[in-house]
Order: structure tokens, then sequence, then C-alpha cells
């Protein structure tokens, strides 16, 4: 295994990525979305507009919360009490789908993309193995769902302690539970995700068709990734730390089956189950 | 002996004498469409004439086709009859029995489900040389291509590279040193030039010290150090195919696999490329180039391989195959009439005769001398307007090869061994 020549695919299919405007632009706006816009409008509906229904219309749903959960929501006001709550508990899970979709969508076009092309012949006689162009094609396709994670999470940090924070006492995001949710259990999921799409991005014939297939595989991947998400922030204690090791454990499976799913005749698109 | 070399003696119907010197070996013959019917065919002789009027009429200038092929380690005979003809470029003997081939293919098959895409492949392409896979399309010539750099895996059969097998764990030092070109460039469009290249240089472990000089050194080799900082979707096909060679030779390999390098390409720059892949020789490289274009062949290749569904049908030194299909000495004469050459049928030494109008050509025996039959004609009263000895082009082989192997080839796949026999 040559790290040097797996960085290197990484590293030029993510210059592509930053040349494909019609890519990255829509991604960009679904980032925007999740992450400013949605939090910022609900979260000063709350605190600044002080509309007294709404709120406690909010505040009844909060009650369907886990003990764990509503013992670690701060504030002494309602409005305080349900912004954090809707800042830590609702907004913050739902972001997950974002780095989990953009990375789909690299992923999917990833392989397919390079035999319609015709750039998998070059790859297919180069002296790069087939696990180092596996890998490398999986790391550009993690970075981008990474660079949108960290980028969009500052900005919502940002967001959700300058509307929040006054209401609840200070700047208290990203919490505890974030960071392990983040580092610990959303990357596993990242994995099993994108296994399962670049092994259709090697079979199928087209991009078309690779993000055809590997949203209806995903999808299923993405509701396990919130609901897990969730429940990582929700509860306390060992319940995120043993999600994210069986996830890591399943990951690791996946991307080792993963791994024959690139194969030179598959590059060079004559291989088998195309 | 060369008849392009003679002067041959000619007396007129009146009796005087006259030189006549036949085309000279630089002669730079046009390019031309393919004949219809293989050489031998009494309807061949309409485009002989043709050829005749085209000979006639080509300069004495050195051909700006295929320029003189640079000096290479393996000695080559100095015999050159020009761009249009099988001995323009002969290895010599040592060179052919060395036994110091980069490639050989060892009855290899290859299947892609129900259709058979190689069947008993055998090849050898000798070190140093170019090497021209010859056949129509769909014969197997990319597919030979992408075993040999393990791109593929033979379902039977063995390939060895350098000595080594590249579908095993050597396949990465096998790859390492073969450079190739595909026959749609496989660029990165979204990339610029530099991009390109430098994602080559890391792929095949050049040093980051090394890098910048070699893909300078690449660049300007063809001619496209302007164009690096563009994106090479904006290309045209031309610079697109400059960049893909600059890429394949980047890592300085030992064997440079061309697939149908000059396709879609205006004719200077083919030609360009062809220089080129002729230079690549020069420093001890081994390249295999396909192609389904006879006139790219003619004159680059030291040997040629004809494949046909797959197969290896016939390879070999250009003008050896020649000297086995047309192993007799071939003339063809004109007259005003050309009834009066019908004479030469029943001559002694003449082995066949064909007329086609004012045009005969005969066949001798290898002994004959063409000067005597000129002289014995001139002295019977026969005004000879022309006297061009045939010199079989690629072309011609080419098809006469194919012509013979369908004749002797009832069902597909019975014919090959017959076909070896023979030469």
């Amino acid at each position: 295994m040559n790290w040097s020549r797996t960085l290197t695919v990484a590293k030029t299919d993510l210059k592509q990525l930053v040349q494909a405007k019609d890519f990255w632009l829509p991604l960009t706006f679904l980032g925007s979305l999740f992450f400013v816009f949605v939090p910022a409008t609900l979260l000063l509906t709350i605190t600044s507009i002080g509309d007294v229904a709404v709120v406690g219309q909010i505040s009844q749903t909060l009650e369907v919360l886990p003990e764990a959960a509503k013992t670690q929501i701060q504030g002494s006001s309602p409005e305080g009490q349900t912004a954090y709550a809707l800042a830590v508990f609702l907004l913050a899970p739902v972001a997950v789908i974002v780095p989990l979709t953009i990375s789909t969508a690299v992923g999917a076009s990833t392989i397919v993309g390079e035999r319609e092309r015709g750039t998998g012949e070059f790859l297919a006689h180069s002296p790069a193995a087939a696990k180092e162009i596996y890998i490398g094609k999986l790391l550009a396709s993690l970075a981008p769902g990474y660079a949108t994670v960290a980028i969009g999470f500052g900005l919502y940090s940002i967001l959700v302690n300058l509307i929040v924070g006054p209401s609840v006492g200070g700047w208290f995001f990203p919490t505890l539970q974030w960071w392990v949710m983040i580092l610990w259990v959303l990357p596993p999921f990242l994995a099993i995700c994108l296994s399962l799409v670049l092994r259709l991005s090697a079979r199928v014939t087209s991009t078309a068709a690779a993000q055809q297939a590997s949203g209806l595989v995903s999808l299923p991947i993405i509701g396990l990734a919130y609901s897990q998400s969730t429940g990582a922030l929700f509860g306390g204690g060992l319940y995120p730390i043993v999600i994210g090791a069986i996830a890591w454990v399943v990951a690791a499976i996946s991307l080792s089956r993963g791994v024959r799913s690139v194969t030179r005749s598959r590059l060079l698109g004559v291989g088998g189950g195309l | 002996m060369d008849l392009h070399y003679l002067e041959i003696p000619l007396i007129g119907a009146d009796g005087d004498l006259m030189a006549f010197r036949t085309t000279p070996p630089e002669a730079n013959l046009p390019p031309r469409a393919m004949p219809t019917n293989p050489p031998g065919d009494s309807d061949q002789i309409g485009s002989t004439s043709e050829r005749l009027e085209r000979r006639r009429s080509t300069t004495t200038e050195p051909t700006e086709l295929y320029p003189p092929q640079a000096t290479s380690p393996t000695p080559t005979s100095t015999v050159d009859a020009g761009p249009g003809h099988l001995t323009a470029s002969k290895p010599s003997p040592s060179a052919e029995k060395s036994g110091d081939d980069t490639v050989l293919l060892n009855g290899v098959n290859k299947s892609f489900g129900d259709v058979t895409a190689i069947t008993d492949l055998n090849l050898r392409i000798p070190r140093a040389q170019i090497s021209v896979l010859l056949g129509p399309n769909g014969a197997g010539k990319t597919t030979a291509i992408r075993l040999i750099t393990g791109a593929l895996t033979p379902d039977t059969g063995a390939a060895t590279v350098f000595g080594l097998s590249p579908t095993s764990e050597d396949g990465e030092e096998v790859r390492r040193r073969c450079g190739v070109v595909t026959a749609k460039p496989s660029l990165y469009d979204r990339l610029n030039g530099q991009d390109n290249l430098q994602y080559a240089a890391d792929l095949y472990g050049l040093s980051k010290a090394d890098a910048p000089k070699r893909i300078l050194e690449a660049a300007e080799q063809f001619d496209i150090v302007d164009a690096l900082n563009q994106q090479v979707g904006g290309y045209s096909t031309g610079m697109k195919t400059r960049l893909a060679l600059a890429r394949a030779v980047l890592h300085r390999p030992d064997l440079l696999l061309l697939d149908e390098p000059t396709s879609g390409l205006d004719p200077e720059s083919a030609h360009s490329v062809l220089s080129m892949v002729r230079e690549m020789t020069s420093d001890g490289k081994t390249v295999l180039m396909c192609t389904h274009l006879l006139l790219e062949a003619e004159g680059l290749a030291d040997q040629i391989i004809i494949l046909q569904n797959g197969s290896n049908l016939l390879s070999g030194v250009p003008d050896h195959l020649a000297t086995g299909y047309w192993p007799n000495r071939i003339v063809e004469l004109r007259t005003a009439t050309g009834s009066d050459l019908d004479q030469l049928k029943s001559r002694a030494g003449t082995i066949s005769y064909e007329r086609d109008g004012n045009t005969a050509r005969v066949e001798l025996e290898t002994t004959a001398n063409v000067a005597d039959l000129v002289s014995e004609l001139a002295r019977s009263g026969v005004g000879l307007e022309a006297v061009i000895p045939f010199e079989p082009t690629l072309e011609d082989l080419y098809l006469r090869i194919r012509r013979d192997d369908q004749l002797a080839t009832p069902a597909p796949g019975g014919s090959e061994t017959e076909m070896t026999a023979k030469l």
C-alpha cells in the first residue's frame, strides 16, 4: 500500500471537484439552508419575537425528550430553554444529513465517472494498485462531507451561540455529546454509506444510474445515522460510545469488502457486474 | 538488388537508346486510397496505372511524412527504399535472433462474457524496435495492449513483460515501466495540462525534485508548454493527443504502448506524432503501436503483427513477409497499346503474365535480368513507355494476407497454421 499514491488519487479528485461549480454550488446552498438559514429563522423567531403561543407549543413537544436530555437543557426562561433544545437536540442532528448527502453524491460518480470520461483507462494502466485507487476515492468522497461538517457546524456554532447564548447564560455549543457524535458516531456511518456507494459506482454503467442507486442504498443509512446521532445527543454515558463502536466494526467489514469492487477491468468498463 | 536504384537503358521503337531512371527511393508517395483488390488481381492493373502515374509525377525531395530513422541501439540495415515501400527499415538478422524480447504473449485467450476478444494469441515484441499491431476494428488490438500492462488478466495463457508477469505482484513494476497512450486520450478535462502531468508524475513515482523538470521537458518535447496552464477541456484534439503523449513519456518508460495515437488528428499533427514515435526508439525504448491505418505503419514498423478476430494472423519484418508473398521479381511494363507485350507470356523465365489495357504485370524468375528483358523488347520493336519494378507496399501485403486468409478459411479460425506454414 503506497499512501503517497493513495493521497495523490484523492487530491486529484478533490481538485476536479473544486473546478466543478455545477456540483458544489447547489451543495453549498443545501449546507447554507441547514446550517444557517433554517436555524437562524427558527431561533430568531423564538428568542427575539417572543411569540408566547409559538414558544408554548414548542415547549410542549420538548416534553417527549428523555430525562437525560431534559436535564441538560439550560436557560431560565421558556424562550431560552426552547431555543437551547432546538439548537442542540433538533437542528444539530438534522444537519448531519448534509455531509452524508454530499459525500454520497461525490462517491456515486467517482468510479463510474472515471469510466465515462475514459480516464479509468489511465488509472488501469498506471502503477497504482486497485486498493490505493479505492481508498483514494473513499478519502476524496469523505473529505467534502467532513469539510462541510467543519465549515457548516463552525457557522452553526457561531450562529446559535450569538442568538441563543444570551438567553442561556453564554456560549454553550458545541456540547460534549456533539463532539462524540461528530468524531465517533458519524464517521463510521459515513464510511458504511460510502463503501456501499463506491461498490455501486464501480458496477453501474453511468453516473445517473449510480446516483439513483446510491440514493436508494444510502437513504436507510442516512436515517440510521440520524436516529443514532439523535440518540447520542439525547443520551449520556456509554450509549454513543457503544453505538459508535458497533458502527466502526460494520464499517471496517464493509470497507474491506468494498476494496474488491474496484478492479482494473471495471475501470476500463469491461469488468463483470457491469 | 533494389530496382529502384537502376537506370535501365531503354531502346525505343525507332531503335534510339535512351536512359530511363526509375523513381528515386526518396520519392514521397502521396497518401492514397486503399485499393479494393489485392495485388495480383487482373483488375488491379488499373490502379497500377494510376500508381505508375503517381510515381512518375513524384519528386525527388526527401519525405516529410516519415523522417529518416534515428540511430537505434539495435543495428538496422541501411537499405532504405523510401517511405512507400516495405524495405523502409530493415532490422539486421542479429537483432531478430537476439531473443531480447520486451513482451511475450503465449497462447493468450480473453473473453468478455460470450464475446471472444483474443484467441490463442502469441506475440513477441523485440526490444528497442517499433512493432505495429495492424488489424481491422475489433481485431483485438486494444485488448492486447490491456493484457500487456496487466489492466486485463488473460483467461488462459501467459503474458510476460520485461520478464515479469503483469498480473502478478510484479504488475506494479511492469506498469511503472510502461507508457500508454490510449485511443481516447483519457485526460482530466477539468484540470489544466500541468495538473494532468503532475498527476501522472505522482502516480508513476517521480520525486518532487525531478517532477517539475520532467514535466517541462515532456511539454517542450510535444510543444505544449504554452498550454500547460489552460484547462484541458478547452484543448483541441491535437493538443490533447500531444498532452497524452507527454504524459506517457514523462516517467521515461522502457515500453511505449500507443493505441491509434493519431486518431482524430490532422495530417500535420499526425506526422509530428509519428516523427516523435520514431525518435523514441533512438534511446532504446520499445514501441508497440496499434493502428488500422496502413499508411501510418508503413515506413515506421520494424515488425508488423496482423491481428484478425483476436488472433495473430501473421507477424514479422515487413520486407521478409513481402518476400514470402512475392518471392519472384515483378515488373510492370507499359506501351502505347499493350498488346505488343503479350509475347512475354511465352518468354522463358516468365512465371506469370497479366495485362490490363496498355499495362502488363510480369512475374519473372528470381534470377531474371530486367535489363535484358527490356533490351529484348526494344530489339523486337516494342516501344516501352514505362518500366516499373513492383515494390509491394504494406497495404499490398496486408490485403494479400487477408485475402489469402479468407480464401484458405472456409470457417472462422481454421487457417492460421496454413498461413504461417506458407511463410
